[in-house]
């Protein structure tokens, strides 16, 4: 079975810790380095995307993890983690890890009154998907390699890009574990 | 609960999920806000004075100029929670209005209300309130707040208060979980809370919102101590801009607070800080200058 890592600087990575439990999975909490040794797939959470860049990099975790993706790792990023796995970032503009070809805006609804749950299609499966979107930021355009997974409001909010997986949305924020156990599927094809 | 079908409760409690393991900073101005940004803060908490000083200097603590504030959300990109005085609905609109993130119902400011808080249900904006044990807890969650800090005793720089708060907290938590359905009734009376949110806490050995610690963190252990102790977060309000380098204690503090169990990583945080805030002997203020007790 596989093993996954949560990043734990900041942030929700309890909520996705139980969103694995229901699968019937544990993980690991990852803070440094060497926390990442032994796993096939990581999870960004939500949280502070500045505060986990700053750690990540007083640590040697934002190398580490370039080189995990490098080496064939998968990395799952929601609302801040696909903020950091980004190629490019603005409002403002800020350094991430490169790893899935969009351009992305911080905060793009606006500020807290502006979170909203909404429920919205994916091509992944019949039923629509519930959204919880928080601060979220806006997928503003993706490169050719990117597929759109699902889209709310005529932006995508749920993308892939080979063993990248990012949603602007927190699936670990409601009760159906769909997204994770697709992430788990895409582990098992590799 | 019906609470936790309702989408405008969701994202309120998102967004104190996403505090969660952070540091959420006091600041008084737009220079300060982007040192605490900086430092790796996932939060800052706007007010006028910080609360050492509002308790030196007295007078009417209010709600921070809207100017003030407004400087401080166009200076950094995370989340912007203000101040407003205990009751006091009005302010509260007024911060709305400003689009802030999250309201701090404080007992640090004056209290406008001495009977009644706000009724927080009635934003859409969240809120967080402080508590002292769990039934001053579960009685704000009642009203509405989405997230619950313990109160310490700001201003002080002295943890005891925090550590009593939260172990009251953790420990009447745990007791209600070994308590038997019958017992809940007369429970929730002893508490003055409301028996379903009692429930409610029983079966889930946890409070429904999350449950941070303030009041009196001064160093990157005081921080590592109240996260063992069963914070999820930590928010320092005089211990930063109060010490002799502000920019590095903030953050020795954010990296003592994500590695709260790694003494090793906690103890390389606590080197070479400067003094920190001077604080105060708790059992030196007298009972009508403490502010935990604003509230009920």
């Amino acid at each position: 079975m596989a093993r996954i890592g949560i990043v734990a600087i900041q942030g929700d990575y309890q909520a996705h810790a139980k969103g694995l439990e229901r699968l019937g999975l544990g993980c690991t909490f990852v803070r440094r380095p060497p926390d990442i040794d032994g796993t096939q797939g990581i999870i960004l959470p939500g949280g502070e995307s500045t505060t986990h860049l700053k750690i990540m990099k007083e640590e040697g975790l934002f190398d580490a993890l370039k080189e995990f993706a490098g080496r064939g790792g998968a990395l799952f990023g929601t609302c801040a983690g696909a903020i950091l796995l980004a190629r490019d970032v603005r409002g403002p503009r800020q350094e991430s890890l490169g790893l899935l070809d969009i351009s992305i805006l911080r905060n793009g609804y606006g500020r807290q009154l502006a979170s909203d749950v909404h429920t919205g299609p994916t091509k992944l499966r019949n039923e629509p998907l519930e959204m919880v979107f928080i601060r979220a930021p806006i997928i503003e355009s993706i490169g050719e390699k990117v597929e759109v997974l699902a889209e709310d409001g005529g932006h995508p909010v749920l993308v892939r890009q080979a063993n990248i997986l990012a949603s602007t949305f927190h699936p670990e924020l409601t009760a159906d574990p769909f997204v994770h156990q697709y992430f788990l599927n895409m582990l098992a094809q590799r | 609960m019906d609470l936790m079908n309702n989408n405008l409760w969701r994202v309120k409690v998102g967004l104190a999920e996403m505090l969660k393991g952070g540091v959420i900073m006091d600041v008084t101005n737009a220079e300060q806000a982007k040192i605490a940004e900086e430092a790796g803060a996932c939060s800052v908490m706007a007010l006028e004075r910080v609360p050492a000083d509002i308790r030196k200097e007295g007078g009417v603590a209010r709600m921070a100029a809207p100017r003030i504030i407004r400087e401080i959300m166009e200076a950094v990109s995370i989340p912007v929670m203000a101040k407003v005085r205990i009751g006091h609905f009005a302010e509260a609109q007024v911060l709305e209005a400003l689009e802030v993130d999250y309201i701090d119902e404080s007992e640090v400011l004056t209290p406008a209300d001495e009977e009644h808080h706000v009724w927080k249900h009635g934003f859409k904006v969240p809120f967080v309130c402080g508590a002292r044990n769990l039934g001053e807890a579960l009685r704000r969650i009642a009203e509405g707040a989405a997230m619950i800090r313990t109160k310490g005793e700001a201003g002080s720089g002295n943890i005891v208060e925090a550590v009593r708060h939260m172990r009251a907290i953790v420990g009447q938590i745990r007791r209600l979980t070994t308590l038997g359905e019958e017992e809940l009734v007369h429970e929730a009376k002893e508490l003055g809370a409301p028996f379903e949110l009692v429930s409610w806490v029983a079966r889930n050995g946890k409070l429904p919102v999350p449950n941070f610690s303030a009041g009196g963190i001064a160093t990157p252990a005081d921080a590592a101590l109240v996260m063992q102790l069963g914070a999820e977060a930590v928010f320092v309000g005089s211990g930063i801009f109060k010490s002799a380098d502000p920019a590095k204690r903030a953050r020795a503090i954010v990296r003592a607070t994500t590695h709260y169990k790694d003494a090793k990583i906690v103890l390389e945080a606590s080197e070479e800080l400067g003094e920190a805030m001077r604080g105060l002997d708790v059992r030196q203020i007298e009972e009508k200058d403490l502010l935990q007790t604003r509230g009920w």
